[in-house]
């Protein structure tokens, strides 16, 4: 198949389809009701599942209960619609169920605004819900990587069994790119007859299982809480991911930088090196895990004087910069989150004063 | 001759964590009985609720989902409509489904969700202590209502199956009560019912069972069943409120409890 000029939004509704995902249920939230919209007219054509639920909070546990039947179920929302599915995202953690949920992120707090932002990184990599779990966070800095990471999403939700989330800001959702869709994914949820609850009679063992998340003796639930965290190492060891820009040069700034806000950076690092002034950049594709080695590795440089993270939120990402950069080189910050993107001018006055 | 009388085999042999007195036990076995007479227990996936019957699953042989509080309605909408062959019911007392859980057994109930839920209304909240439920009875003494609930400032105590037989999409509701052997004859029967509306595709069904809670009512056994009977039926009258063939029903108007 060639390439098509798609919405972000609808290529990810579409992408989901071709990941052999026909159940999603969700509440409409701008910026990202087309993917509700698109699928609410392509699933019944494809013989699936959509449903609009009363509200996110009825969602989030729609897809815990079809998810621990062990089918392919995914939903999407935006930044206040996500904070009301934490609840549901936290159970479903709890109870190591394969799931996807995209937000489409808006400024915040509160009900803030409908234009892109990166304001929720805080509640997709560090928690948003009660208790100590972590989902896998995958970021795309444009449609066709966005496409490519939903399909990515849902195995990898099923190698873990546990939620996986697509990060993305409202211009991933909003904007049209060309888009190739990837092979369809044929694959099913492959060890279920272990833990969901499928009906008893689907099941050779004939053993009934159990979905829940209610830990009374405090020795179990540590023993049940130390099993989630080898999970998360386990996703550390082997599923960071992010992308260097211009690293092979003596840069004496490196950006670290995601998403659409990714993109701007690359444009300033293109105009400055015309101009002889070499910067890097280090772009998390997993916000979590998070590329810490590479992040360090790129500040450790002889070169690099200073690491500056450039995000759409007030301080969330430089957080995992510093954390990265362990104090090798100083570490700035530099973000706008009321919908606006910083543009190319106003990034590149930024790095300058680095210089 | 065989054994005419036996433990089911939807229900575990073990022993319950209920108190002493409390009807859980009894609504259980209901529900175990229907679920083996008519065959379900292969493709019945059970959905407990947050309150004394989270561990509801320790007594029952087939699979289950622990929902979060007020949410099994949701969770069976999610099961129900990825696997429509599967039997599914929730169960909740009254603090999950007609408190926090409020709109989501509406909004299942309104789009007609082809589930069962067996709703448990024992007027209190059982396994947090005590405190005051939507469906406690006026100036009934609970731990957060200590001089009796003032329904001036709580207003007056929910009727489930009447709210939800306002809906206009077609449903099973019916009222039973677990207070003596004749009314659990007749909730047994609704319980059935209910079950068999599922099983045959035609519509949601809800099945509120009148329940005692001694322990958090502060009185023996003996003493909560006659306070259930002479302060809850007149106020939550027993009977069908909607069947799909018939449409609304009046049970209040109709008939009395006590025949």
């Amino acid at each position: 198949m060639g390439k098509v000029l798609m919405k972000g939004n609808e290529a990810i509704a579409e992408a989901a389809i071709r990941a052999g995902c026909l159940n999603y249920f969700a509440y409409p939230i701008t910026p990202q009701s087309e993917v509700a919209e698109y699928l609410s007219k392509r699933l019944p054509e494809v013989g699936g599942v959509f449903l609009q639920g009363e509200s996110e909070v009825a969602v989030s546990y729609m897809i815990f209960g079809a998810s621990a039947c062990g089918e392919r179920v995914f939903t999407t929302s935006s930044s206040p619609g996500i904070s009301l599915m934490c609840e549901g995202i936290s159970y479903i953690t709890a109870a190591e169920c394969p799931a996807v949920f995209v937000n489409i992120m808006r400024g915040g707090p509160g009900l803030g605004g409908i234009l892109p932002a990166q304001a929720d990184y805080f509640q997709a990599v560090k928690g948003g819900g009660h208790g100590d779990y972590r989902l896998l966070v995958l970021a795309p800095a444009s449609v066709q990587e966005a496409v490519e990471m939903v399909m990515a999403a849902f195995p990898l939700a099923e190698t873990y069994r546990n939620p996986v989330m697509i990060l993305g800001d409202g211009l991933i959702g909003q904007m049209m790119e060309p888009v190739e869709f990837p092979d369809t994914l044929k694959s099913a949820p492959s060890n279920k007859d272990d833990w969901a609850t499928s009906g008893m009679g689907t099941r050779a063992s004939g053993r009934r299982n159990l979905v829940r998340t209610l830990y009374l003796v405090p020795e179990q639930l540590n023993a049940h809480n130390l099993k989630l965290r080898a999970k998360y190492e386990r996703m550390k060891a082997e599923q960071v991911r992010s992308e260097g820009y211009n690293l092979d040069g003596d840069y004496r700034v490196l950006i670290v930088s995601y998403g659409t806000m990714s993109r701007v950076c690359r444009t300033v690092i293109d105009t400055l090196k015309q101009q002889g002034i070499e910067v890097g950049m280090v772009r998390p594709q997993t916000l979590f895990p998070f590329p810490r080695a590479a992040v360090h590795a790129a500040a450790s440089k002889p070169s690099c004087r200073s690491v500056v993270s450039i995000e759409m939120s007030m301080g969330q990402l430089v957080e995992d910069v510093e954390l990265s950069v362990l104090g090798a080189r100083p570490v700035h910050w530099y973000g706008k989150c009321g919908g606006e993107v910083p543009t190319p001018e106003e990034v590149l006055d930024e790095v300058m004063k680095l210089l | 001759m065989g054994k005419a009388f036996h433990k089911p085999e939807s229900m575990a042999d073990v022993a319950t964590h209920y108190c002493p007195g409390c009807t859980h036990g009894v609504a259980h076995r209901l529900v175990a009985e229907v679920i083996d007479e008519l065959g379900l227990r292969e493709r019945t996936v059970g959905i407990a609720p947050v309150g004394c019957a989270v561990l509801c699953y320790n007594y029952f042989t087939f699979d289950f989902q622990e929902a979060a509080h007020g949410r099994a309605p949701a969770m069976a909408t999610g099961i129900k409509r990825v696997r429509p062959d599967l039997i599914v019911f929730t169960y909740q007392g009254d603090g999950d489904l007609a408190s926090i859980g409020m709109s989501e057994i509406i909004h299942a109930a309104n789009r007609g969700e082809k589930f069962t839920t067996i709703f448990i209304n024992n007027a209190v909240y059982g396994m947090t202590g005590g405190q005051m439920a939507p469906t406690s009875m006026p100036d009934q003494r609970t731990t957060t209502s200590p001089f009796g609930r003032k329904t001036a400032l709580t207003g007056m105590p929910v009727k489930m199956a009447e709210l939800l037989s306002a809906l206009e999409t077609p449903a099973y509701i019916a009222r039973e009560a677990l207070i003596k052997p004749k009314y659990i004859n007749r909730a047994k029967k609704a319980v059935h019912k209910a079950f068999s509306y599922q099983v045959a595709n035609t519509c949601f069904s809800l099945v509120e069972l009148v329940s005692t809670c001694p322990t958090n009512w502060g009185m023996t056994p003996v003493d909560a069943l006659k306070w259930a009977e002479d302060k809850m039926l007149p106020y939550y009258p027993l009977g069908e409120y909607k069947t799909p063939e018939a449409g609304r029903l009046n049970p209040a108007a109709g008939r009395k409890h006590a025949e």
